[in-house]
């Protein structure tokens, strides 16, 4: 697939935002990650942290640590040995419990008949899909999710449900978000999980990290009634070398 | 005796802010902090903290408060009708309170953001390595009456009292832009008339500040745009196509076409910016704004040059009051026995 050459935009006064599409792929939001693995890698002097969005990467630095142009000289650099870099396999793998239709899931049917499947055949598709975090925004440690097989491009809804529960598991355009808290959406919600993306109480209060890989596992309601107190919800993280 | 502050009643939005916490924008978490950051770096200097210090933020109106022990405290930002026990305090200032004294704030006179700060600096708990309150994520809450706050050691309670002459950010005004990665997608027209107009505020919050306009102002496309890092100070255009300026606790990631950035010199302003009153944006270059913003240590040392002895008046007899409690008994016959405490 082809990738337009990365631009480079001033964002406010200590941010740069390294846009890789204008639209999003999967090799826009590898570049943007592969930079973000090279900066923290090997950060340039004045760097103070960086963000993957989509198709972009928001970097910040340090003014009394170095100037823009120096700071955008480095991250040239990076971004040329990052283009040249071989996709690293993720080293963190996920596995989460969900739960779909019905009480967990009340657009399940919905997406179903859009995705062209049956409500089963369709849990089975998504369970056997190698996800992959392609960001976290919109609220704390809330995951963006992809990329789903092509009967799974739909619209979001033209009218938002006032609200779905936390660990609301939602799609459109060929994307999961996943829901910590409970908040309004326009994406078809249609599981569960009692996994929490943000959770202040947990060692790790933000459990996933741009780039890792993510499966989940079909459980049936009671199941996943019986993981709401297990620590991250059930859902086991596999790290690998 | 114990370092607190008691809440005994609050507006509708006061929160423990501070300068906010990096490194947490990969995990989706904006800086937050203080909504209007020039009102804390005035509260370090006129409280003598060598960095600013997790302080209560006041969004419209205060509250009544009292301290567990003599406490230093800073009133700045917006302007707010200040008493203890029924005697007005200055704003802009550092004042002594004594222990169990009510200090009463009322609204906003102007602006948006009022501050009141204590000397050793509010010492909550730090979540994910700051004080702030992002309520909107879950992160601390809005405070209410009943809620008590441990206080840090005053480093420095004999400190004089102080004041900063009166700040003019609370009324709107014009605000300097810088272009941003999005700017691009807005025609030469539609950027030549955005800066030529003068926009009505309407109610904001610590996420954003909305602008009214008869006239929408959308991209040369008007296609929606894939979602991209944003950032404080972008203004983005809504589905409306009504300015909106993001402030401290914006998201990261955002989907609206942004225009521009207010610089970091002009926020404080645009976030004080009241209901009603009226912004205009000046477009910069990247050169005068890097020219126009001074780190925030540079600005710090700044202000605690221009600090002034807060002058004793009727205002202040409860700051007395207080040196006399830390100082123990006075004699009376000294010439001016507050001038230790007070200058």
């Amino acid at each position: 697939m082809t990738v337009t050459p990365p631009q480079i935009f001033p964002l406010s006064l200590d941010g740069v935002l390294v846009r890789f599409g204008q639209a999003f792929t999967e090799a826009a939001n590898a570049r943007a990650l592969a930079l973000h693995g090279a900066l923290l890698a090997s950060p340039p002097k004045g760097f103070v942290e960086s963000a993957p969005a989509l198709a972009a990467l928001h970097v910040r630095f340090d003014r009394t640590a170095t100037t823009r142009a120096d700071f955008e000289a480095a991250l040239r650099a990076r971004l040329d040995q990052s283009a040249d870099a071989a996709p690293r396999a993720p080293s963190r793998i996920w596995h989460i419990p969900a739960a779909f239709g019905g009480e967990d899931g009340p657009q399940l049917d919905d997406v179903a008949a859009r995705a062209g499947l049956s409500a089963e055949r369709l849990v089975t598709q998504f369970c056997e899909t190698d996800l992959s975090v392609l960001a976290l925004g919109f609220a704390p440690g809330l995951p963006y999710l992809g990329t789903l097989p092509e009967n799974w491009q739909m619209p979001r809804l033209t009218e938002l449900t006032r609200e779905v529960p936390r660990g609301a598991i939602t799609t459109a355009i060929r994307q999961i978000v996943l829901f910590s808290a409970p908040s309004p959406t326009g994406w078809r919600w249609f599981g569960r999980t009692a996994f929490r993306p943000f959770d202040l109480q947990a060692d790790q209060p933000i459990a996933l990290r741009p780039g890792d890989a993510l499966r989940f596992h079909a459980v049936c309601d009671t199941d996943l009634t019986a993981l709401e107190g297990a620590p991250l919800g059930g859902a086991r993280l596999e790290v690998g070398a | 005796m114990t370092l607190t502050l008691t809440i005994l009643s609050a507006g509708p939005s006061v929160t423990v802010q501070d300068m906010g916490r990096e490194g947490w924008l990969a995990a989706g978490l904006a800086r937050g902090g203080a909504a209007d950051r020039l009102a804390l770096l005035e509260a370090a200097a006129l409280l003598g903290q060598s960095t600013p210090q997790a302080a209560l933020e006041m969004a419209g109106f205060g509250g009544r408060f009292t301290f567990g022990a003599p406490t230093r405290i800073a009133l700045t930002g917006a302007p707010m009708r200040a008493t203890l026990e029924g005697e007005a305090l200055r704003w802009n200032a550092s004042h002594l309170l004594p222990e169990g004294a009510t200090l009463e704030i009322g609204p906003a006179e102007t602006g948006v953001y009022g501050y009141l700060a204590v000397a050793g600096g509010i010492a909550t708990p730090p979540l994910l390595g700051a004080r702030a309150t992002q309520a909107s994520a879950g992160i601390g809450h809005r405070l209410a009456g009943g809620d008590t706050l441990p206080l840090g050691d005053d480093p420095a309670p004999d400190a004089p009292l102080l004041t900063l002459p009166e700040a003019h950010r609370f009324k709107g005004g014009t605000v300097r832009v810088i272009e941003g990665p999005q700017s691009a997608y807005f025609s030469e027209d539609t950027r030549a008339r955005f800066f030529a107009t003068a926009f009505p505020a309407r109610a904001g919050n610590r996420q954003g500040l909305t602008l009214g306009s008869e006239e929408p102002f959308t991209t040369r496309t008007g296609e929606t745009i894939l979602s991209e890092p944003i950032t404080a100070g972008d203004i983005q255009m809504t589905g409306a196509g009504l300015p909106a300026i993001l402030l401290a606790e914006c998201q990261t990631i955002g989907g609206y076409p942004r225009i521009g950035t207010v610089i970091p010199a002009d926020l404080p302003l645009a976030a004080q910016t009241p209901q009603g009153a009226t912004l205009r944006f000046r477009p910069v270059t990247l050169a005068e704004a890097e020219a126009a913003c001074p780190p925030e240590a540079a600005q710090l040392d700044a202000l605690r040059a221009a600090v002034l002895p807060l002058r004793r008046s009727g205002y202040d007899t409860y700051a007395l009051l207080g040196s006399q409690l830390i100082g123990g008994a006075i004699r009376g016959d000294e010439e001016e026995p507050w001038r230790a405490g007070l200058i």
